[in-house]
């Protein structure tokens, strides 16, 4: 008999007033009981709505009939048939835009808890689980990924599986991507990042940090080096700045460097590691996104007294999910929207003291169907601090396309691809996530390393 | 891991390493730079590539002890290895047809001008080098700038080497005496690549230098090296190093520079104390 209950059983977090000063994991995760008993909200229906919503799909009321009957290993194994960071998924997918927008059970109610029952077996498989893996024999096929973000390690583990032997080419000194520089650790525990990371490189994955791309060996470098296929999905790494006057000065900070200084670099650790990071009393975050409240919830976490979000469209248009602005206003950030900075100030010796804005007002939608919003007139007035983050939007990062001949990329820099298979221009490379579409979700990202994965087989396999 | 195959004390701050790291030696260009890593809790930071030898698969650095990372990597002998050691980053230099051109670099900005003027030498330019230190026990490259320069003025600013003055003051008596450079490269602390740019303007020579911004991650993801050119904003990670001396904002850029002038004080002092045997953390 199905548990009828209209609401998700509630997931155990850190009290707000805790919490806003701990790097720790907001969410706990359910225990067993809770998990059981959340899973027998599944309904099982036959049409399964729920993995047309997921862009791995995932096989959902499978795992979930599992984690009802408390074969949680088993689930697990379900899970991985199609998705290489369960770990990850469970915690920053948007579901309620996802898989779980489509149960069912959210007709009346609220949907069953995919994500918390997805991350619940994923840590439940990390702390009892076995580690055996089987690994495929090699087909002897080489393949090179460049990035080791949730497109890269999901297509590479993907690849993996069908025996090529698949090496990841990674810039930085961890892979991850923004699971490891951008999403801070409360959403996303750095740990648990790399073990998850470690399930892929089990399957037989290389992975090479400190390699740039584009500068230590170009793209056709490594066809010459005897890879057959490549794979780019180096995301969206560029920072986008307002253009306004004071960006340069000292205390204002891309949302990528604030947080990377953070989260890869673990600044708020200073001075026991060694990367410092400036956060004053007052700190303005210019954006709406999730990066925006990573970045305004960290300065937070750091000690600062008051934090702003300053939007220039009202809550409604945000695009950050609806739990983080939650957790945000939990926390005791301040949202400014319908406000739009128009300079940053500074003192004498070049450090930020305020930001003059303007209020908006929302008018007539514009082509994407937004209210475009229109400044008020003669509503300047000055927010004093010491702090801006600017998390405005990121492009993707010149340096392949800049260095491929015959890569053809969009005007504002995103590789384009063959919707279905996700090939470029160039014969044998392909690409997928933020490197195509501009910044969008980690789950979108690995939707499109899968398809790619499924593409270069095609192409390998049928040579 | 990168390791340490030679360490060579130049002054009584500046040390020189090879480091094996063959992927970065095999396209390393003057004018570049790496990131390293020294440990686990380690921060990134960014050094210029000094030398390289592709055969051998060895990058040189030279560098400066200025602050906890670069004493902490001072401190570590042959046979250690760094964590991380990622390049070649950064734009090359430009140097192809220039005829005569002046390298001027100051103090271990002399350690970064230096493949530059090899360069140069090697594609045929005549290169004077002028390079200025506080006294004499800083003097470092001397015999190896020698090697690669038509000419060599080497300037201390207390005079005990026996030539005293400033670069700047060398610069000008050279350009005054005649010489037509068609290039002046500077390379040092701001304050001296401001001097050299101002002085040159005067005459319109083309003048190149190597900006030295914050770095973090040194592949232009996050923007904290940027700097003001010719009134645009630019990544010194990947626009540069080199820009073009007459357009650069140093007001801003010295600001900048000095933006963890007390966390870095906070650091430092906290390794002085481990390494004292004091713990109070």
């Amino acid at each position: 008999m199905p548990n009828m209950s209209l609401d998700k059983v509630k997931m155990p977090e850190q009290e707000p007033d805790i919490r806003n000063k701990n790097f720790k994991e907001v969410a706990l995760g359910y225990e067993e009981a809770m998990a059981i008993e959340e899973a027998q909200r599944c309904l099982n229906c036959k049409t399964k709505p729920c993995v047309s919503g997921c862009p791995v799909n995932v096989k959902i009321p499978e795992f979930i009939q599992l984690v009802a009957e408390g074969r949680f290993e088993e689930a697990y194994d379900k899970i991985k048939e199609t998705n290489s960071l369960p770990a990850v998924c469970g915690r920053v997918c948007p579901q309620e835009s996802q898989c779980e927008q489509l149960c069912v059970r959210a007709k009346k109610g609220e949907s069953v808890g995919i994500g918390r029952l997805e991350r619940f077996v994923a840590d439940w498989h990390m702390k009892n689980g076995s580690r055996a893996v089987n690994k495929a024999e090699s087909n002897g096929i080489k393949v090179a990924v460049v990035g080791s973000g949730p497109a890269g390690l999901t297509c590479a583990g993907d690849l993996a599986k069908l025996g090529y032997e698949v090496t990841v080419f990674e810039a930085f000194h961890v892979p991850g991507g923004v699971l490891m520089y951008g999403i801070p650790e409360f959403r996303l525990p750095k740990a648990l990042v790399q073990e998850e990371i470690q399930t892929v490189k089990d399957l037989g994955v290389d992975i090479r940090t400190n390699m740039v791309i584009g500068k230590v060996l170009s793209i056709d470098e490594l066809k010459e080096e005897g890879y057959k296929a490549v794979f780019i999905g180096s995301g969206a790494g560029l920072p986008s700045f307002m253009k306004i006057p004071g960006e340069n000065l000292n205390g204002v900070y891309s949302a990528n460097e604030f947080l990377t200084r953070i989260n890869l670099m673990s600044a708020y650790k200073f001075p026991d590691a060694d990367t410092p990071v400036f956060v004053g009393k007052s700190v303005a975050v210019v954006g709406g996104g999730n990066v925006a409240m990573d970045a305004a919830r960290s300065a937070k976490r750091l000690g600062a007294e008051r934090v702003y979000i300053i939007y220039r469209r009202s809550e409604a248009e945000m695009p950050a999910r609806l739990e983080e602005v939650h957790h945000a206003k939990e926390e005791g950030i301040i949202f400014k929207v319908l406000t739009n900075p128009k300079r940053i100030l500074g003192t004498d010796d070049g450090w930020v003291k305020g930001i003059e804005c303007v209020d908006m007002e929302l008018g007539e939608p514009d082509k994407s169907g937004r209210r475009r919003p229109v400044e008020k007139k003669g509503s300047e007035h000055i927010l004093d601090l010491e702090t801006v983050i600017i998390a405005i939007g990121q492009s993707p990062n010149p340096l392949i396309s800049k260095t491929t001949p015959g890569l053809d990329i969009q005007s504002w820099g995103g590789i384009i691809v063959e919707e279905e298979t996700g090939a470029t221009s160039k014969s044998g490379v392909y690409a997928g996530g933020d490197a195509v579409t501009g910044a969008a979700t980690v789950i979108l990202a690995m939707g499109a390393g899968k398809k790619a994965a499924e593409s270069i087989h095609k192409l390998l396999s049928e040579a | 891991m990168f390791k340490i195959i030679r360490k060579q004390t130049l002054n009584p701050t500046v040390v020189l390493m090879d480091i094996e790291a063959p992927f970065v030696a095999r396209k390393a260009e003057p004018g570049q730079f790496i990131m390293l890593r020294i440990n686990e809790s380690g921060e990134r930071i960014p050094l210029t590539v000094a030398d390289y030898d592709r055969e051998k698969g060895i990058v040189t650095i030279i560098y400066q002890i200025v602050g906890k990372t670069t004493r902490a990597l001072s401190e570590m002998s042959e046979g250690d290895a760094l964590l991380d050691f990622v390049g070649p980053l950064g734009t090359a230099s430009h140097l192809e047809g220039y005829k005569k051109v002046a390298v001027v670099g100051g103090g271990l900005g002399t350690a970064i001008a230096y493949p530059q003027a090899k360069k140069l030498h090697a594609l045929g330019a005549e290169v004077h080098a002028i390079t200025g230190f506080r006294n004499k026990e800083l003097i470092i490259l001397e015999k190896e700038m020698g090697n690669v320069s038509d000419k060599l003025v080497v300037a201390t600013d207390d005079g005990s080497n026996g030539n005293k003055g400033f670069v700047t003051n060398v610069l000008k008596q050279l350009i005054d005496e005649g010489n037509k450079y068609d290039l002046v490269i500077a390379i040092g602390p701001l304050v001296m690549m401001r001097a050299v740019s101002n002085l040159t303007r005067e005459y319109g020579i083309k003048t190149i230098v190597s900006m030295n911004s914050i770095m973090i991650d040194g592949t232009g993801m996050c923007g904290g090296c940027r700097l003001t050119v010719g009134g645009e904003t630019k990544f010194a990670c990947v626009d540069g190093p080199d820009f073009d001396g007459h357009l650069i904002d140093f007001d801003e850029a010295m600001r900048r520079q000095g933006m963890y002038k007390n966390q870095e004080r906070q650091s430092e002092d906290k390794h002085a104390c481990r390494l004292g045997g004091v713990t109070n953390a």
